[in-house]
């Protein structure tokens, strides 16, 4: 194990970026998201949640997908794409991490998504342990350890040090780019940090949800409940809970006609909308409620009926903090999961 | 470029057919003049005018057409609207075959066929119906019923007067809502015909049409005693990839894009009523 | 609070048992003090649930649009700035007044747990209201935060605590008004140059992710169908492409409820990103006042307003607001 001191971290993001760009949580007009390091950049490691997630590096949130020329009768079709060059991503936390698993089954699954791809494979990532959990974080439920998140190189902080491990060849490679700005060391430290973390997720108010009733096997009983109209009544079919989820991968392909031209776009798309399913006739799903019940049956139980009974949901907390009437998974877990109640 | 799933191929419009007032069926082939791909009957193209939309259309053509692609497409949004208005000559966009096809060499293979439409439902069942006519021997009876509003919404009524009527132990029944000048034939709704007509219930059945339509036909096939098990039929929703990710054509976990469109009525019981 | 919580809840128990109202809209309990949630109570049992305290910051007015249209009478927890909400939908002909019993609530401004997170105070388990105090008990300590720093941007700039229109009302304490200059915020950015202003709105707006809970939520956005999710309006459009869409969005909107816009703050409050979506609305309130005399969206029922009514005084295009020695 290797480690930086705290009061070096900005020499370790501009040697990173020298090499390649550099993403990670930056602060700007209040807010921290991830955002391309450059000098003087406002690094905010220690927030827990940025307020979207790090998906907008696969999956940005709106890309061109295409061009297209046409002249009389004809037609051109541009791809616009370049190489996609290699980059960092640093500082992500483990249930965002464990979201890019959850966002390949998708579209990795073939046909493969080849803008994704692209990406993807572009990326080494550098995560983050956990080790000021909050209120609204349940990781565990979903069996995941935020104090050792993975990734190519896991790094931990404390009050002093940044420590750092690769996990990957690509994380061997960026390692030894960097070699010279660590030291050696820090596993005592590394280990006395994720006991302490994880003494406090177990005792977090949402660490014992019970999931047991989520299962492929229950669809048809969970998609009739009436229950969902009174989760569902105060929702206001806005996009917020889609849009910081780190694992919802819905999108649109829309054209859009420049002067130049004719982008075929793709941008996030939320179930939530009501023209989400519409179509020139008819629509499968007329009201809130039902759309309030996709977007958690997608979640808890028709993603793990395709994918190997994974949950598309990895725990993070943003619905719970974001939503504006504060429903979220958490509610909707607790009315119909079944948890053992005390 | 290798696996570029949702970058169209470039078609040329070389035909165009004006079926009904407003079904318009379009003969589209690649630039260099050849069928742009193959695809297995009751599989669905995206096709797009590019600055207008991009739509999902059952490929209505049979598969052993070596020649050309047919879309039956009916008036009735932004992108099909756009789509009638075009000439031949014309370019699109077309990529594909996205879904699962009807079990033509599986299930199929050997039995009697019945295969019931209504209205612009028949174009995803010409294809199936002419790849069965293409490989005759493989199949055993064929029965077709089929419905409109009126006589000058009969899709393909051309074809199915000068060819399908015509090939031997095949049977065409062909019926309007209500009465018209300058038809003889059958006057009712589909789902009465169909029991009027008190069909085998061995054969294995294929439906497609309006969702009240298929609604009423399958009661009147279960009554008549035919197994959901072997009556098929084909879902369409709100596609946008066609490739299993957009994440809106799904009917509970299946993707109507990926798993579907077509689909087993017993099949369906599994799934959510939502579509 | 608790006593007014208490009468509240015994209030729409009579009125459930009574008949008097089918339903009645207010809130109830999250997973934590500070999380509750609009919620419809139709019997006496679900008001086991029922919740009113320093949390219920939401505006409950435009959930009456849709559940004012099921049979019976509907009633309403309503505090005071929601009243001027409730005036505009019954204007615009959204509610019908004689279907709705609306029961005018004490409010003693109302809290942003935002606030106390953003002030370091991570893992709140609970936030209990004690006087002028909120005590905050996290999962990492326990701290004591005085309520005027952490109430809402809505209550920082309180329109005043009386109920424009209220059947009954639930008032067992005093409400002290708030001093604030309304347009402190307006007269910022009114000072600041063109180009400041520009990169003030720039970084604001480049964060929305155009989750639309600002329309969502706003009781003037009340259209049937929005112009942005209607594709033969040739804006539609969920993607932020380029900052020009952004401010196209924002300020599309803010045109679209000017003269309609009561002030009532929820745009800003439901905002993931924070931002101050709110100063739009107020600079055209500002500029309306300055206008054509001092008007308040909701203060009625009735009449008209200043962008509907046309007066030969009215000023010219081109002449409009310039604040002193500033560029329009």
């Amino acid at each position: 194990m290797l480690k930086i001191g705290k009061e070096k971290l900005n020499e370790l993001y501009a040697a990173i970026s020298a090499g390649a760009p550099l993403w990670l949580p930056v602060k700007k007009a209040g807010e921290v998201n991830y955002g391309l390091y450059e000098a003087g950049a406002d690094v905010s490691l220690e927030t827990l949640k940025t307020v979207k997630s790090p998906k907008d590096l696969f999956f940005p949130q709106s890309e061109t997908m295409m061009r297209f020329k046409t002249e009389g009768k004809k037609i051109e079709i541009l791809d616009v794409r370049s190489e996609k060059e290699p980059f960092v991503l640093f500082g992500v936390k483990a249930c965002d991490f464990r979201a890019f698993d959850v966002l390949d089954r998708v579209f990795l699954d073939e046909p493969v998504d080849t803008y994704y791809q692209a990406r993807r494979e572009a990326a080494t990532i550098v995560t983050l342990a956990c080790s000021r959990p909050e209120e609204s974080c349940f990781c565990k439920v979903f069996g995941i350890d935020a104090t050792a998140p993975g990734g190519d190189i896991t790094t931990w902080l404390d009050e002093n040090f940044l420590y750092w491990q690769a996990n990957t060849e690509k994380g061997e490679k960026l390692t030894e780019r960097l070699r010279g700005l660590f030291a050696e060391g820090g596993e005592s430290e590394v280990e006395t940090q994720r006991a302490a973390t994880k003494e406090i997720i177990a005792r977090l108010p949402f660490s014992g949800l019970d999931l047991s009733r989520f299962k492929p096997e229950n669809l048809n009983e969970l998609f009739d409940l009436p229950v969902w109209q009174s989760l569902s009544e105060a929702c206001l079919g806005c996009g917020a809970c889609t849009f910081v989820c780190p694992t919802c991968q819905c999108f649109d392909i829309r054209d859009f006609k420049t002067n130049d031209g004719i982008i075929r776009y793709r941008c996030w798309d939320s179930c939530m909308y009501s023209d989400f399913t519409q179509m020139a006739a008819a629509n499968s799903r007329t009201t809130q409620m039902q759309r309030y019940r996709q977007r958690f049956m997608h979640k808890l139980v028709y993603y793990p009926a395709r994918y190997d009974g994974v949950y598309s949901c990895v725990g993070c907390g943003r619905c719970v903090n974001k939503c504006p009437q504060h429903l979220n998974i958490v509610k909707v877990i607790r009315t119909i999961g079944g948890e053992k109640h005390d | 470029m290798i696996n570029e799933n949702l970058i169209p191929k470039i078609g040329v419009i070389t035909d165009i057919r004006k079926d009904t007032p407003d079904v318009k069926t379009f003969r589209v082939v690649g630039t260099d003049g050849k069928k742009l791909f193959e695809h297995l009957p009751g599989q669905c193209a995206m096709v797009s005018v590019p600055g207008v939309g991009e739509c999902m259309f059952s490929i209505t053509s049979s598969p052993t057409n070596e020649e050309f692609m047919e879309f039956s497409i009916k008036k009735c949004g932004c992108v099909t609207e756009v789509i009638h208005s075009l000439e031949v000559g014309q370019q699109i966009t077309v990529r594909g075959p996205y879904g699962r096809n009807f079990p033509v060499e599986g299930e199929f293979k050997g039995k009697d066929l019945l295969f019931i439409a209504g209205g612009i439902g028949l174009a995803p069942l010409r294809s199936v119906i002419n790849y069965v006519r293409h490989y005759r021997k493989n199949y055993g009876k064929v029965v077709v019923v089929y419905g409109a509003r009126s006589k000058d919404d009969l899709v393909d009524i051309e074809e199915i007067r000068t060819e399908w009527e015509k090939e031997p132990d095949f049977e065409v029944y062909l019926t309007i809502d209500r009465p018209q000048e300058g038809w003889d034939g059958h006057v009712g709704f589909v789902p009465a015909y169909v029991k009027e007509l008190g069909l085998d219930p061995t054969m294995t059945a294929v439906l497609c049409g309006p969702p009240i339509m298929i609604k009423f036909t399958l009661a009147g096939l279960l009554e008549l005693g035919f197994d959901k098990s072997r009556v098929y039929t084909t879902l369409e929703l709100r596609m946008k990839c066609g490739i299993g990710k957009c994440g809106r054509c799904n009917v509970g976990d299946k993707f109507v894009c990926k798993d579907g469109p077509v689909f087993r009525m017993d099949e369906l019981d599994e799934l959510p009523d939502e579509y | 609070m608790r006593d007014v919580e208490q009468k509240m809840k015994e209030r729409a128990a009579e009125l459930l048992r009574s008949g008097e109202a089918a339903r009645v809209v207010g809130w109830k309990k999250g997973e934590f003090y500070f999380d509750p949630s609009p919620a419809t109570f139709e019997t006496e049992e679900e008001l086991g649930e029922f919740v009113y305290n320093g949390f219920c910051g939401s505006n409950l007015s435009k959930y009456l649009i849709a559940v004012s249209k099921k049979p019976g009478k509907t009633a309403i927890f309503l505090k005071p700035c929601d009243t001027y909400s409730f005036n505009e939908l019954v204007k615009e002909h959204r509610v019908a007044r004689e279907k709705v019993y609306v029961i005018g609530i004490e409010c003693q401004g109302k809290l942003d747990i935002d606030k106390i997170r953003a002030k370091g105070v991570t893992g709140v388990m609970e936030a209990e209201e004690a006087g002028d105090k909120v005590e905050v008990t996290s999962l990492y300590g326990k701290t004591s935060i005085a309520r005027e720093e952490i109430l809402l941007e809505k209550c920082l700039c309180c329109k005043g605590k009386k109920h424009m229109v209220a059947d009954e009302t639930i008032i067992l304490h005093e409400m002290p008004e708030t001093k604030n200059n309304r347009f402190s915020g307006v007269e910022k950015l009114e000072r600041m140059t063109p180009d400041e202003r520009f990169a003030f709105w720039k970084a604001e707006l480049s964060k929305c992710i155009r989750c639309n809970a600002c329309r969502n939520v706003c009781p003037a956005c009340s259209c049937v169908k929005c112009v942005f999710d209607n594709p033969a309006s040739g804006i539609a459009a969920k993607a932020n492409d380029t900052e020009f869409e952004e401010q196209m969005f924002h300020i599309i909107r803010a045109f679209h409820v000017a003269g309609r816009c009561t002030d009532c703050g929820e745009c800003s409050r439901v905002c993931p990103q924070h931002i101050p979506l709110h100063l739009l609305n107020r600079k055209f309130i500002k500029d309306m006042d300055t206008l054509y005399g001092d008007f308040q969206a909701g203060e009625t029922a009735e009449g008209k307003t200043p962008l509907t009514e046309y007066t030969e005084g009215d000023a010219e295009p081109g002449e409009a607001v310039k604040p002193e020695g500033q560029h329009a």
